[in-house]
């Protein structure tokens, strides 16, 4: 209340002078939508802000700031479960990222070059992996290993991820295609070129961006996953999420803390890494 | 683009991997369950097959419409558009803030919203626990205010208030429609500043030159010339908030139950995958019927010229 008196009086005759009013269109000066927007940001960061502070905090309890430490680092770094999920996490993204990535960038290929009966249906059923809710598809896979005896395990999970990756990085792929001009593929053609070294010299490097851009994407979206994983592993196999999943059924300690903070970080330079890549390739399209 | 008979071995190599996985791998678990949907099982959650044919029934879809399951649906339909009016009520003034804001402002806040958005799933939902729970930041906040009312209440001489009871606001269904609204925002306002960005500004001045007031213009001309737009996105917003399991599952109690959870544990512990299977098909109609809807908004809003 205070400041509020203090500012009244002779600030905004200072303002006017220096800054023009607001104009009747310029929402974003107005102080009542700076407020809200705030809010909106607070809202957004609060939450994973706090959880990765909190994971240098020298406090079992997680309630107020006691000092900094990187103890509980060091502990989840020791916890050999944790460890071995997170190693386990990491050998199912890069074996699900090379598959869906030759799988996808194919299929974005063949979908932006040809012209084939039912092309709309089979794009649709393309994106039906995209589009529908994650418990179902969960559901869908496990009773599908379970009914062919498949034991839950690596391979599930792989497979799975492949899944629901490969239509991203097909996605990926064929928008960076629609900038393509195909009469460098006929040029190269024209001046003698067979038809697979026009492939790799002409058409597969002005892919490269797109396919890398996938990549990145079908990596991060194989390491974060929880649900489909939940359902397709079995009890020796959890994944990274799986055991966080698990830690903080029992109890959210600063060491689950630390543990999430270092997938959030994994993930967050992975992906900015890709939007860095397809910004650079001057293709704007982000698939969401 | 090339006819595929032209071409039919490249043709083949580029497009076979893919649907073969797509339909080994996606398409037929999914039939399997749908053939699920109509069988019985046994007490131990085994799907019966023999007899099949004599076997068929709609019995999974009618227990749906059992009164505790509606209930469920209910709870999940009704928690869903929750969410969504209270994404469009924070999501709005957002992404008008952006649409409106300076060019070079642009990008880095569209950047702010959809950071959070690549985070973990599962830690983005759980860092709630957090802020909620018993001893969780809320109430720590909550107990210091009262703490203050009670120190200058007793420093009058008014006698001492109880101590501060914390509040209950985990493990309910509030906590999911927070925890909803958390997840789901940046997917209102990516669309809706989508549709403000290319919004023709000389309408805004138009209708003020004309003499309407800010507010007029926002519900008379902005509001419904938008409404394509805003409805779907929060179409959009919707169809992700009924679907969710983990949001339920980790911040909801055990009477907070909402579809995905319904699904899940009908495969699980309930050891009745038909129902779970029914269940399952009842939610991709209904959100294929919503992309549908989304998809001829969309059209429709082609059709005005911004």
């Amino acid at each position: 209340m205070a400041t509020d008196v203090a500012i009244a009086a002779p600030v905004p005759v200072r303002r006017v002078a220096r800054r023009p009013r607001p104009t009747p269109l310029e929402y974003g000066r107005k102080r009542w939508l700076q407020g809200v927007v705030a809010l909106n940001f607070i809202f957004l960061y609060f939450p994973i802000v706090s959880l990765i502070a909190f994971s240098f905090n020298d406090s079992k309890r997680n309630v107020t700031w006691q000092g900094f430490t990187l103890k509980y680092y060091d502990q989840a770094f020791h916890n050999s479960g944790l460890q071995e999920a997170f190693l386990r996490s990491i050998g199912i993204a890069l074996t699900s990222t090379v598959l869906s990535t030759v799988i996808g960038s194919l299929l974005g290929l063949a979908i932006y070059r040809y012209r084939f009966p039912l092309k709309g249906a089979f794009e649709g059923l393309i994106y039906l992996p995209i589009v529908i809710p994650e418990i179902c598809m969960a559901m869908a896979m496990r009773s599908y290993f379970g009914q062919f005896g498949i034991p839950l395990g690596f391979l599930t999970i792989t497979i799975s991820h492949i899944a629901f990756s490969f239509p991203f990085v097909a996605v990926v792929v064929r928008s960076r295609m629609s900038g393509f001009d195909e009469s460098l593929e006929e040029a190269s053609r024209d001046l003698g070129a067979s038809p697979a070294q026009t492939f790799f010299n002409v058409t597969l490097p002005y892919m490269t961006p797109g396919i890398i851009a996938g990549a990145l994407l079908a990596f991060t979206l194989s390491l974060d996953d929880y649900v489909i994983t939940a359902f397709t592993s079995g009890p020796g196999s959890t994944t990274f999420p799986v055991k966080i999943y698990s830690m903080v059924r029992q109890s959210v300690t600063p060491e689950v803390n630390a543990a999430s903070t270092v997938l959030i970080v994994l993930t967050l330079t992975v992906t900015v890494v890709a939007m860095w890549i397809q910004s650079r390739s001057g293709n704007k399209s982000i698939a969401s | 683009m090339r006819d595929w008979r032209k071409e039919k071995v490249s043709f083949a190599v580029f497009g076979l991997p893919g649907t073969f996985w797509i339909f080994a791998f996606f398409t037929f678990p999914l039939v399997l369950i749908w053939i699920y949907s109509f069988c019985t099982s046994d007490e131990l959650g085994q799907v019966v097959w023999e007899p099949f044919w004599s076997n068929l029934s709609l019995d999974a879809y009618s227990r749906a419409l059992e009164w505790i399951n509606l209930g469920i649906i209910w709870k999940s339909v009704w928690s869903g558009a929750v969410a969504t009016v209270i994404c469009l009520v924070m999501g709005f003034p957002l992404a008008m803030a952006i649409a409106f804001a300076p060019a070079r402002w642009k990008n880095p806040l569209l950047l702010l919203v959809v950071l959070p958005f690549w985070t973990n799933l599962l830690i983005r939902t759980y860092a709630w626990i957090a802020i909620l729970r018993t001893r969780g930041f809320v109430n720590i906040f909550l107990e210091w205010i009262y703490d203050q009312i009670s120190g200058v209440l007793s420093a009058i001489g008014i006698s001492d208030l109880p101590p501060f009871q914390p509040l209950e606001l985990l493990y309910n269904q509030p906590a999911v429609i927070v925890g909803l609204v958390y997840v789901n925002l940046p997917f209102l306002v990516l669309p809706l500043y989508a549709t403000l960005e290319k919004f023709d500004k000389s309408y805004l001045e138009a209708s003020l030159d004309l003499g309407a007031g800010q507010w007029r213009t926002f519900f008379s001309v902005l509001v419904p010339l938008a409404l394509p737009g805003i409805v779907s996105g929060a179409v959009l917003t919707f169809i992700l908030a009924i679907g969710t399991y983990l949001v339920p599952d980790v911040l909801g109690g055990t009477n907070s139950l909402m579809i995905g959870t319904l699904i899940a544990r009908q495969f699980m512990e309930a050891r009745n995958p038909p129902f779970g299977a029914a269940l399952s098909f009842l939610l991709m109609y209904t959100t294929f019927a919503l992309l549908w809807i989304r998809a001829s908004l969309a059209a429709q809003s082609k059709g005005v010229d911004f």
